[in-house]
């Protein structure tokens, strides 16, 4: 297969950025993308030039660092499917691919298509967390926990936060990501005791980093490539509620 | 979004929309109910009943201070979110985003800014002169006799057109308002939800019919 690549290419984030075009031919629609993007970093190389740097780890759809905006969607054309599990297959032979890094004020691009996306972390730092002392493993079913809650709480701690939701989001709002992290905890035993506190510092923590507002367009839930649903985003908003109106005065 | 000293969270300035959006689709409702009176072809008498009843009422009198507040607070609001969103994706997107979405909502402030425009014109018409900074017109001897006033304005095509034109805007406003107030108060629930948005839709579809019919009555058939 061949294919024309329109890549942003920006040295880093205090020069200006550009579109450059290019050609790449004799690619196997096996490939997956970012084998695709090996395959042609390996043929820039060999040319002399810069290699396109994009971030990527597991490379299986669970460790969140791959994330490009392919064509117009975080992680490409297909539903629930990270980046590194998009196949060259799913494009047509010959046709052009815009790729371009995730766009908010709260990921700073750092060079080309890698983008910081520590404000996550900044997000987990103040509350995504039990901070009880658990000790070791328990024997199972000491707490019961319904199935369908515990199975719920999964379906929330699915997301592998990898800002699709941000950079599919027209106001960049991070509610989902964080959403599905206040929801997760706040539905077992071991999470709900700190959950008001914790939805508390998450939002205030989400608003410090620049997020935009949620506009309840659910674009978010569109591209998460784990298909976490907004009801999350309205769990949140209840459990914000009533921080707000039951907790005590500090 | 902190600011110093005053700080209020995002997710409380979208409670504080979605309940002032809540009390003005209740307003809607209550407004075109009175309107709709006016099709029953009788110059206006039951319309003008309803009116002085509403005139009258010193409820309805606090209400209307109630109904500026929701308004003010709607908009401004609106416009700070806004501006909020915009700040928080400074470089765009060079292909055009293809997530799907309903198209009603990634156009709510542009609808609400038409909406905005309508509201002035309309007030123009029909509140400004009960105050009496707008002189009267249209034939009326008081300035809350709106009957002749509406029947003037109605007889100008140009208007007729712009009332309809605002009120459908106005329905797909209200497509995505009426859901998004739900899910914005944390009242997304798989059971309830597909009725949340089959009640909106039908509830912005009635709007929008509703005021349309009533300029098209008064041009076309009255």
């Amino acid at each position: 297969m061949n294919f024309k690549l329109k890549i942003w290419r920006q040295k880093n984030a205090a020069t200006k950025g550009k579109f450059e075009d290019y050609n790449i031919t004799d690619v196997s629609s096996e490939m997956s993308f970012l084998q695709m993007l090996d395959y042609f970093n390996d043929k820039l190389i060999l040319d002399g030039g810069d290699p396109v740097h994009f971030e990527h780890d597991c490379r299986e759809g669970i460790c969140g660092s791959c994330g490009l905006y392919i064509n117009g969607r975080p992680h490409g054309p297909l539903k629930n499917t990270t980046t590194c599990e998009l196949h060259m297959r799913e494009f047509e032979d010959g046709s052009t691919i815009v790729i371009e890094p995730w766009r908010s004020k709260a990921f700073p691009l750092i060079k080309d298509l890698v983008v910081d996306r520590s404000s996550f972390d900044e997000v987990m730092f103040a509350g995504g967390f039990v901070n009880i002392n658990t000790g070791g493993a328990q024997d199972a079913n000491t707490t019961p926990i319904n199935k369908k809650i515990s199975d719920r709480a999964f379906d929330a701690a699915v997301c592998i936060g990898c800002g699709a939701c941000v950079a599919a989001c027209k106001n960049s709002s991070a509610m989902l990501f964080v959403s599905a992290k206040v929801s997760q905890f706040a539905m077992l035993p071991q999470g709900k005791t700190e959950a008001t506190e914790r939805v508390e510092k998450m939002v205030a923590k989400m608003d410090e980093m620049g997020f935009g507002y949620c506009s309840n367009t659910y674009a978010c839930e569109f591209d998460c490539p784990k298909g976490i649903s907004v009801e999350f985003i309205a769990q949140m908003n209840r459990e914000f509620f009533s921080a707000k109106v039951c907790s005590h005065k500090k | 979004m902190s600011k110093k000293g005053f700080s209020i969270a995002s997710l409380s300035h979208k409670y504080i929309m979605a309940a002032a959006g809540a009390f003005l689709m209740l307003f809607l409702v209550m407004h075109l109910t009175t309107n709709l009176l006016l099709l029953a072809g009788d110059e206006g008498a039951k319309f003008n009943e309803a009116v002085d009843f509403l005139l009258t009422n010193p409820l309805i009198k606090i209400m209307e201070y109630v109904l500026f507040a929701g308004f003010i607070l709607h908009i401004i609001l609106g416009v700070v979110i806004q501006l909020h969103n915009r700040r928080s994706r400074p470089v765009g997107y060079h292909v055009t985003p293809k997530s799907g979405t309903s198209t009603f909502s990634r156009f709510m402030f542009h609808s609400g800014i038409i909406i905005l425009i309508f509201l002035l014109l309309h007030l123009y018409h029909f509140f400004f002169v009960k105050l009496g900074l707008v002189p009267m017109y249209g034939g009326a001897e008081e300035r809350h006799e709106f009957f002749p006033m509406l029947v003037y304005v109605f007889k100008n095509p140009w208007m007729v057109a712009i009332y309809v034109v605002s009120v459908i805007v106005l329905g797909f406003h209200l497509k995505h308002a009426f859901q998004s107030a739900f899910q914005s108060f944390g009242l997304n629930h798989n059971k309830y939800m597909p009725g949340i948005k089959a009640v909106g839709t039908i509830y912005a579809i009635a709007i929008s019919i509703g005021f349309s019919v009533i300029p098209l009555y008064f041009y076309f058939i009255y």
